[in-house]
């Protein structure tokens, strides 16, 4: 059974329609990118699954839950994370500290737990610290621990977006442009990270990129839009040679009309 | 330069950093607590004044320095707090049960007005909590059957095991209770800080779409934090009670609301340290123009003592002042300080700057 199942999705901005009729399927461990040029209707894909903008149609079904009419912060308990593409990390706080941010949703003390600071909320201190550092760990971010975020470059920032994502435990990841502004170096460092992330905790992850050199290494399939409505799904390598994907980034040959 | 070795989570986790630390606040507390041995009485009543200040500023400093919530009418629950504890002694209640009743009753309002702030934001909220700063005034007076109307209350003597605790009589006791109190409120604030639940307020202030894709429940979140903010209020309002003896509700002027507010933003948003800064500063303020008021008298040639508008005069002075030249507050200037002489001779002109141009061109919104 796939893990994240989008039906007939449709929204509309007035008479905008932005996301019109997109239905797709994503597999348990697989790594499913979304291409489409700008305006296509790619990131609010996006914020649609991850319950920022209420569907005009369709529905959309997490680990055969229905959570089209859920709340954006019910569905990150359920193990669904997400990053954003122009960053939204917490400025005034530290590396580690957004991390634990990005524990809350496994968060399981009370608040009077927490105003009391009772045993149980110390030992789940612990327990979120020690994850926290696992993915510091697995990030490489150990010398921004305790750096202000405000103070970063942005290639880190970019980072510290997906170990704030990570830190959550999630099965789904959601990656909206993870290379954007990227060195080649860096993204080169993304892509070997998608690949552990899927190898080593098992994730599924669903991703908007332009990158295609990063579609191309890491994706097993891909989905490609253009003006809300989908083009072409396949291996990056069909997606690419479609002949309307083509048009769609290039334009048709005068000729040819 | 201190640098810490970490080797533990409960470094990171522990209320005092290190040993030197935990040296310097117990030494503080100590100094404090001997202050009724040290102090006149004249003094030792202003000390306790600030004390109160400092306990409806960390109240405030909750909702407005960590959860990013301006709050211009905070000044409603200082009067909850004070006229439920002259309520519920007046009904027979004992103190040790009157005390934290009445500081719950201004937390329950506070989240009952929480829940239509919460589509407010910026702004909007500062205006509909100004609003409701005004309010209180009017509300008090209609409610004359519990509030004594225009006329006012009389504070009820009160006794802690035997031992009666009054203002004039019992000077000391009452201002250890204040300081206990004082100290009692800071421990649940820094343990709402180092939990879930404080990283969850800070997380609304600095980025709500991030909160809520992190599985905040931001609408439930605000409202426990203008709940805990304005039980922490409501607590320093019962205490006021206590320190005025009798008032009516001219001792919640929406002024009252403003100076609070005025006294984090001075102070340093987003900090505990801040609210007692703040609270010094405003707390010491209309001492130390009482002191200078006759020499601005001569200055000006009015031979009146009484300068209409001198005090509010020099509060908006400092406020722009802070607006200018530091809008971190006064903590803010104290951590500049202390990184440059930890850092000397190496600290560089322009250390903060950097940070300060990144905030600029990197924030978008």
């Amino acid at each position: 059974m796939s893990l994240l199942s989008v039906k007939d999705l449709a929204i509309s901005f007035g008479g905008v329609k932005a996301v019109d009729g997109v239905s797709f399927d994503v597999e348990p461990g697989e790594v499913f990118t979304i291409v489409g040029p700008n305006g296509a209707g790619k990131s609010t894909i996006f914020n649609l699954i991850s319950r920022f903008y209420q569907p005009t149609g369709g529905s959309i079904q997490f680990d055969g839950q229905d959570i089209t009419n859920m709340r954006p912060d019910q569905i990150a308990p359920m193990g669904i994370a997400r990053t954003f593409q122009n960053i939204e990390l917490f400025e005034h706080s530290t590396v580690l500290h957004n991390l634990l941010v990005g524990r809350h949703s496994r968060r399981k003390t009370h608040w009077i737990e927490d105003l009391l600071f009772l045993p149980r909320a110390r030992r789940e201190e612990h327990a979120h610290r020690e994850r926290a550092e696992a993915v510091i760990d697995f990030l490489d971010l150990q010398p921004h621990r305790n750096s202000m975020i405000a103070g970063l470059p942005y290639g880190v920032r970019k980072v510290v977006e997906i170990a704030r994502a990570l830190a959550s435990g999630p099965r789904l990841l959601l990656l909206d442009e993870p290379a954007s502004g990227l060195s080649v170096e860096e993204t080169q460092d993304v892509a070997f990270w998608i690949e552990d992330m899927r190898a080593d905790m098992g994730l599924t992850i669903l991703m908007v990129e332009h990158d295609m050199s990063l579609v191309t290494q890491v994706s097993d399939r891909v989905l490609a839009i253009a003006d809300g409505r989908p083009l072409a799904m396949g291996t990056a390598a069909e997606v690419q040679s479609h002949p309307d994907v083509i048009a769609a980034y290039l334009g048709v040959p005068e000729e040819a009309e | 330069m201190k640098i810490h070795f970490k080797t533990d989570y409960e470094q990171d986790i522990r209320l005092f950093e290190d040993r030197r630390e935990m040296l310097q606040y117990g030494l503080l507390i100590l100094v404090a607590i001997a202050a009724p041995w040290w102090l006149d009485e004249y003094f030792l009543g202003e000390l306790t004044y600030v004390l109160i200040w400092v306990l409806a500023g960390l109240g405030l400093m909750v909702l407005a320095g960590h959860t990013g919530q301006v709050s211009l009418g905070h000044g409603a629950f200082l009067a909850c707090g004070a006229y439920m504890e002259v309520i519920l002694l007046e009904a027979g209640v004992p103190f040790l049960l009157s005390f934290p009743l009445a500081g719950l009753f201004a937390g329950v309002i506070g989240a009952i007005v929480a829940i239509p702030a919460l589509k407010m934001s910026g702004i909007y909220l500062a205006i509909a909590t100004l609003a409701f700063g005004i309010m209180t005034e009017d509300v008090i007076i209609l409610l004359e059957h519990w509030t004594g109307g225009v006329e006012g209350v009389f504070t009820p003597a009160i006794t802690i095991a035997g031992v009666e605790i009054d203002r004039w009589g019992t000077p000391g006791y009452f201002y250890w209770l204040c300081l206990a109190t004082v100290i009692l409120v800071t421990l649940l604030y820094k343990n709402i800080l180092r939990s879930p639940t404080g990283r969850a307020f800070t997380a609304i202030r600095d980025s709500e779409i991030s909160a809520r894709a992190m599985g905040i429940n931001v609408s439930a979140m605000k409202t426990l934090a203008f709940g805990i903010s304005c039980a922490f209020t409501g607590l320093a309002g019962a205490l006021l009670a206590h320190f005025l003896q009798a008032f009516n509700y001219e001792a919640f002027l929406i002024l009252i609301s403003i100076q609070l507010l005025l006294m984090v933003v001075i102070g340093g948003l987003g900090s505990i340290h801040g609210a007692y800064f703040g609270a010094i500063v405003i707390g010491m303020m209309p001492v130390a123009i009482s002191m200078i008021r006759e020499e601005v008298a001569a200055i000006l040639g009015t031979g009146n003592t009484a300068i209409p508008g001198l005090e509010t005069g020099i509060f908006a002075a400092i406020l722009i002042g802070f607006i200018i030249i530091e809008p971190l507050g006064i903590y803010g200037r104290w951590t500049k300080i202390r990184i440059w002489l930890e850092l000397f001779p190496m600290a560089r002109k322009d250390m903060f700057r950097r940070q300060k141009s990144y905030l600029k061109t990197e924030r978008m919104r």
